[in-house]
């Protein structure tokens, strides 16, 4: 009884999360102007963003700006997750504590006025920065760093400080210890931080709409303006390309995860076959 | 040589240099940090209490024959705590606020329930397709409604196809619409903190119930939801406090009786080009954030001394 139930509730769920992704995708094959109405299978929408400078231009706009987000928000997150984790107390800890963890509860709007005020009230005071690819990258980044920091923090804190110490006593130098023992110890959470970071920029809307220029229009700023103003099949086409290459990725990442755990297990084992060998003799 | 001297006898050169790796790590984010988001947030206030001469600011402060003189513009928060369209859009976001929060759980909860309680094989399957929305856009996922429930969308399309209505049902840019989206949208914030509760809970608890005679619905209400109101709270945290601020769903889903304070917040910005109201509705709008932060806090150090106990 309660098993059926369990199955009607889980299917209905998945239904609702996924009914809404199948319509964009089934309806960017429409051909017909009308984008609800089905009226043939065609590609043609393809082909028109292929060839619509605003998407390809604010497409390729967004890849860089979050490749240099998630690339400055993994340094700083990490730096920041080592402060929290490593030292217990120093001047002003609490205060830092909810300097990162701000930037993940206070609204958009918010983060993206604030910062959209400060910049122009440089721009006054020191005649920079313009309103840019920079802008957008410094908004992207304060909150990006907090939720890599989060991640990373969580890993820190179930690692095995005593791997580090071992390394000291052996003669490693602090630097050498983070490079040959801790950094390969965190790589996976930096990975997911860099992924994390990587696709709340390429998402990001409100705050890139306060600090984007004219000039710097990233995707999802065309996107919305489309949207705005009502269906359009093009914006059907991008999603559709959103949806296969999240997938593809997905399915990838979580392959080589796999792989890289039984190649890990495969280590341990060989290992501890080796050490018991050496005990034994 | 003499530098070096005098810098060994300051004491905070000394610790400049002894922990010069730990004020690094430290040092680096803390001034990111409070660069680009502390500061600006004293600009929006100092905006939000000035004295505005077109788009020019003038100076909080001024000095002058050995006064200084500081003037403190109050009205645009007295505009904001007496005018009724902003009351009402305070009240009205922190209803779809809680309205979506509501119904999070009640989907949510046997979700996740279900979920924990499917075979172990299947979970992390199951698991992933709850997050995987969450690495496709967003807006994206909220646009796709517009095209279900539009007067000439999927359903309406569909239901008179099939002869159930005559006429197409206004769904779209309703409060249902917006409800519809919202929901949509944080189902997984909701999902997956109970998932990680529920997935962890003793089941011997439940047995034992069984054993002393509870019925499955009773050991359900006297055991499970009380274990799992950590993940219930949690959950709720991260459902609320995003959708009060919310900008896109409103934007696209909802309608004129839909007011929200973060599509407000943007219209005085953008549309009315008032940079003194926006900063005084963004002030207000992170009090109104505090509140359940505050409540959330409290909470979580009650049930830390309770466990300490």
């Amino acid at each position: 009884m309660e098993s059926r139930i369990g199955k009607f509730w889980l299917g209905a769920g998945y239904v609702f999360l996924y009914l809404p992704i199948l319509t964009l995708i089934v309806f960017s094959f429409n051909d017909s102007k009308m984008v609800t109405l089905w009226g043939g299978f065609t590609f043609k929408w393809y082909g028109v963003i292929a060839h619509d400078t605003e998407v390809v231009d604010g497409f390729l706009l967004s890849l860089k700006v979050a490749l240099m987000t998630a690339s400055a928000s993994v340094c700083l997150g990490m730096l920041a997750a080592f402060a929290m984790v490593r030292y217990k107390s120093f001047f002003g800890r609490t205060a830092f504590s909810a300097h990162i963890n701000a930037p993940l509860v206070v609204p958009e709007v918010i983060t993206g006025l604030s910062l959209l005020l400060f910049f122009v009230l440089c721009q006054r005071l020191f005649g920079m920065p313009e309103r840019g690819v920079f802008t957008i990258w410094a908004g992207h980044t304060s909150v990006g760093m907090a939720y890599a920091a989060v991640v990373i923090q969580s890993r820190l804190l179930e690692m095995d400080k005593s791997l580090e110490e071992a390394a000291m006593d052996l003669g490693c130098r602090p630097f050498q210890v983070f490079y040959l023992v801790t950094f390969p110890m965190i790589a996976q959470a930096l990975m997911s931080a860099w992924l994390l970071t990587f696709t709340i920029s390429l998402d990001d809307v409100v705050a890139t709409a306060f600090l984007s220029g004219p000039g710097s229009t990233t995707l999802p700023i065309v996107i919305l303006s489309r949207a705005r103003l009502g269906l359009n099949p093009t914006v059907n086409a991008i999603a559709t390309i959103t949806v296969a290459v999240v997938a593809v990725g997905v399915l990838a990442g979580s392959l080589w995860l796999n792989r890289q755990e039984r190649k890990r297990a495969a280590e341990q084992a060989a290992a501890y076959r080796e050490g018991t060998l050496a005990l034994a003799s | 040589m003499d530098l070096a001297k005098s810098l060994a006898k300051n004491r905070f050169a000394r610790l400049l240099l002894k922990d010069w790796g730990k004020l690094t790590v430290i040092g680096i984010p803390y001034v990111f940090l409070i660069l680009l988001f502390t500061v600006p947030f004293l600009v929006v206030l100092k905006l939000s209490v000035s004295e505005t001469d077109g788009i020019h600011f003038q100076d909080l402060s001024t000095y002058a024959d050995g006064v200084v003189d500081i003037k403190i513009k109050l009205s645009n928060y007295i505009f904001l705590t007496t005018d009724p369209l902003y009351i009402e859009t305070y009240w009205s976001s922190i209803k779809f606020a809680a309205l979506n929060t509501f119904i999070c759980i009640f989907i949510g909860y046997p979700f996740a329930y279900f979920m924990a309680r499917s075979p172990a094989s299947m979970r992390p399957a199951l698991l992933m397709l709850v997050s995987l929305p969450f690495w496709t856009s967003y807006l994206l996922r909220v646009y796709a409604w517009k095209g279900l429930l539009d007067d000439h969308g999927v359903f309406n399309n569909l239901w008179m196809w099939m002869g159930l209505i005559d006429e197409p049902i206004k769904m779209m840019h309703t409060g249902f619409s917006m409800t519809v989206g919202m929901v949509y949208t944080y189902l997984p914030f909701m999902i997956l903190p109970l998932y990680a509760n529920l997935v962890k809970m003793d089941l011997r608890l439940l047995e034992a119930a069984k054993d002393l005679g509870a019925t499955p619905w009773k050991a359900f209400w006297l055991i499970t939801v009380p274990l799992s109101k950590n993940g219930i709270v949690a959950g709720s945290m991260l459902v609320f406090i995003p959708s009060v601020g919310e900008y896109v769903i409103p934007e696209l889903l909802g309608g004129p009786s839909t007011l929200m304070i973060g599509r407000v917040l943007w219209d005085e910005f953008f549309s009315n080009n008032d940079w003194a109201m926006a900063s005084a509705v963004a002030v207000t709008m992170v009090v109104l954030i505090l509140v359940p932060l505050a409540i959330f806090n409290k909470y979580q150090a009650d049930s830390g001394g309770v466990r300490g106990v």
